[in-house]
């Protein structure tokens, strides 16, 4: 892993980006990391698009903005990709991670980044509606980031969930996340 | 036992009113330091604290218990934002005129209009005469730490005035950062029992509070009130050394970043504080000798040892997050330069207004700063110091 490692979540109010930024930093925390997660509001209401950060680093981190250059990027909600441009600032080794049922190569395409950018698709909301019961896509995406990246392992991620949704949820619902998560990270496509 | 674990901000600070364990919180949330109280209100909820939390209809309500509490005897905490500041700015004064040590923690943000709920501190500068004292903090662990020291340093003896417990709104308030949470007891202790001095609900020596005081005495009671700040800068100064021996994090009037040896200095308040930090290291590796003043203590202002810190700089930018209407320059600016005239010290400054209603700060735009200032050393004081940053213009 690189010294800083960024990320930057779209997704709509409601979906759960600045949780699972939250479980992310928690994770990167338990793998020995320094940690950041916050999120950028505009008027915190559900369904409007909203950005969530998370940095990783080995250094206290200090800075205060924003990240207009992210290593990696999730989307939460794929119709984002037609009213903004994810993919801003992204490197020519990012990573683009989206939930949406589209295929890899083609959303790739249309989002006109480098071939050297590495672009997953996972249909994270049917996953959580099968899995957990509710359309809620953010668990599941930890899942495939720990595939199409080295910031989290599988378990991290799972260990990371327990720790912060496991007073709050059922038991049977945390098996139902820790379920989706597992199957995010089978079944993300890449290209 | 200590715990090092990831928080958000408005949590941390929760986090440490339940170790405390006020005696009273009478609180009306408002974004974006609402999860402080809702928080704090599961603590009382489910027994953790022994507080007694007082539901009101407005923050202006808020503060009259507050006050009232305190003058009775009790330790007192609350937590508010913006409007809800702006609402209780008639009783601020009488909070610090009774010197009844409550601790507010306030999450920085815009006041209206327009209506804006992102960070400025226009809210805390608003305050700034009310006789409160006012410490920033840049990060979540300073949210926590502070708190935790305003408690020691609102109730010496010579100072017992209310302390400000400033943070800023969304960078800081729902920033998750790993936060060092100390030990319940080591707080406890650190913090140590209340005993108020002359409370009201001494029964056995009764007392009346605020009475009419008109020409013949007011000006002493006042002339009297303007003693405490002095002490209050030591007050700072020593609880903050203690809680580095305590805790292995010390604090002052204000933090020096790579300051010493620095040729140009940008002074700031809050979290902007931190992407500075980032800029001066930058500069640095590229050969400027760039510094930062972090102003931690706003109230009591540390005039003559900010000029002493500044000794000998070539030019220095000083930042102000919030206006000051009809003003040739902004607050912060004009009290570091007053502070500097009055020390005989005329370094070339000028004054950078960013960051208003949340407007975001990044490190090259500091960076650019930093560059305009050999050219300010070498041009002398500029008639109008006042520079915008990150705005359209």
């Amino acid at each position: 892993m690189a010294s800083l490692t960024e990320v930057r979540w779209h997704g709509r109010g409601g979906q759960g980006a600045k949780t699972a930024s939250y479980i992310l930093a928690v994770a990167a925390a338990e793998q020995g990391h320094l940690v950041q997660a916050f999120p950028e509001y505009g008027a915190e209401r559900r369904g409007a698009p909203m950005k969530s950060y998370v940095r990783i680093s080995d250094k206290p981190i200090r800075l205060r903005s924003g990240v207009p250059e992210p290593g990696i990027v999730v989307v939460l909600d794929s119709s984002l990709i037609g009213t903004e441009n994810v993919a801003v600032g992204v490197p020519e080794n990012g990573i683009i991670l989206i939930n949406g049922t589209m295929d890899a190569a083609e959303v790739k395409k249309r989002m006109g980044v480098p071939d050297s950018v590495k672009v997953g698709v996972v249909d994270a909301t049917t996953i959580a509606n099968e899995a957990i019961g509710r359309p809620i896509p953010n668990t599941p995406m930890l899942g495939a980031l720990a595939k199409v990246s080295d910031i989290v392992t599988l378990e991290a991620a799972k260990a990371a969930l327990r720790k912060t949704l496991g007073k709050k949820l059922s038991p049977a619902v945390l098996e139902g996340n820790n379920k989706a998560v597992d199957r995010a990270y089978e079944e993300v496509k890449l290209a | 036992m200590p715990e090092t674990k990831p928080m958000e901000g408005n949590h941390a600070v929760a986090e440490a009113m339940r170790q405390i364990n006020p005696d009273v919180m009478a609180a009306y949330p408002i974004t974006p330091s609402t999860e402080i109280v809702q928080t704090f209100s599961s603590f009382v909820a489910n027994g953790l604290v022994d507080t007694n939390f007082v539901v009101v209809e407005s923050e202006h309500s808020a503060m009259s218990a507050c006050t009232a509490a305190a003058v009775a005897g009790g330790r007192v905490m609350n937590a508010t934002s913006s409007q809800g500041l702006a609402l209780m700015w008639e009783i601020l004064y009488i909070t610090a005129s009774l010197r009844a040590p409550v601790i507010l923690t306030v999450v920085n943000r815009a006041l209206s209009g327009n209506i804006n709920i992102h960070c400025d501190h226009s809210d805390s500068y608003g305050a700034r005469d009310t006789g409160w004292l006012q410490i920033f903090g840049e990060n979540v662990q300073e949210g926590y730490d502070n708190l935790i020291q305003a408690v020691r340093i609102g109730e010496a003896l010579d100072v017992r005035l209310p302390v400000m417990n400033c943070l800023d709104g969304f960078l800081v308030s729902h920033s998750y950062e790993l936060l060092q949470v100390e030990d319940d007891q080591a707080v406890k202790d650190f913090v140590g029992p209340y005993q108020a001095v002359n409370p009201l609900l001494d029964l056995s020596n009764p007392i009346s509070v605020g009475p009419l005081d008109l020409w013949d005495y007011y000006f002493e009671h006042k002339r009297s009130q303007l003693d405490a700040y002095g002490p209050a800068k030591e007050a700072i100064i020593e609880v903050g050394k203690e809680f580095g021996k305590t805790f292995g994090r010390e604090y002052g009037l204000f933090e020096e970043f790579m300051l010493e040896d620095a040729e140009y200095a940008v002074i700031a308040l809050g979290s902007a504080a931190g992407t500075a930090k980032d800029a001066v290291e930058a500069l640095r590796a590229d050969g400027m000798k760039a510094g930062l003043l972090k102003l931690r203590a706003y109230r009591p202002f540390p005039a003559v040892e900010i000029a002493a810190a500044l000794k000998g700089k070539k030019a220095v930018a000083i930042f102000d997050r919030a206006a000051s209407y009809g003003a040739d320059s902004f607050p912060l600016f004009s009290e570091v330069t007053s502070g500097l005239y009055t020390a005989g010290q005329l370094i070339p400054a000028v004054n950078i207004l960013y960051g208003l209603g949340g407007r975001e700060i990044i490190p090259d735009q500091i960076i650019s700063v930093f560059r305009t200032l050999p050219s300010v050393a070498a041009t002398g004081q500029p008639v109008d110091p006042v520079q915008y940053v990150g705005v359209r213009e």
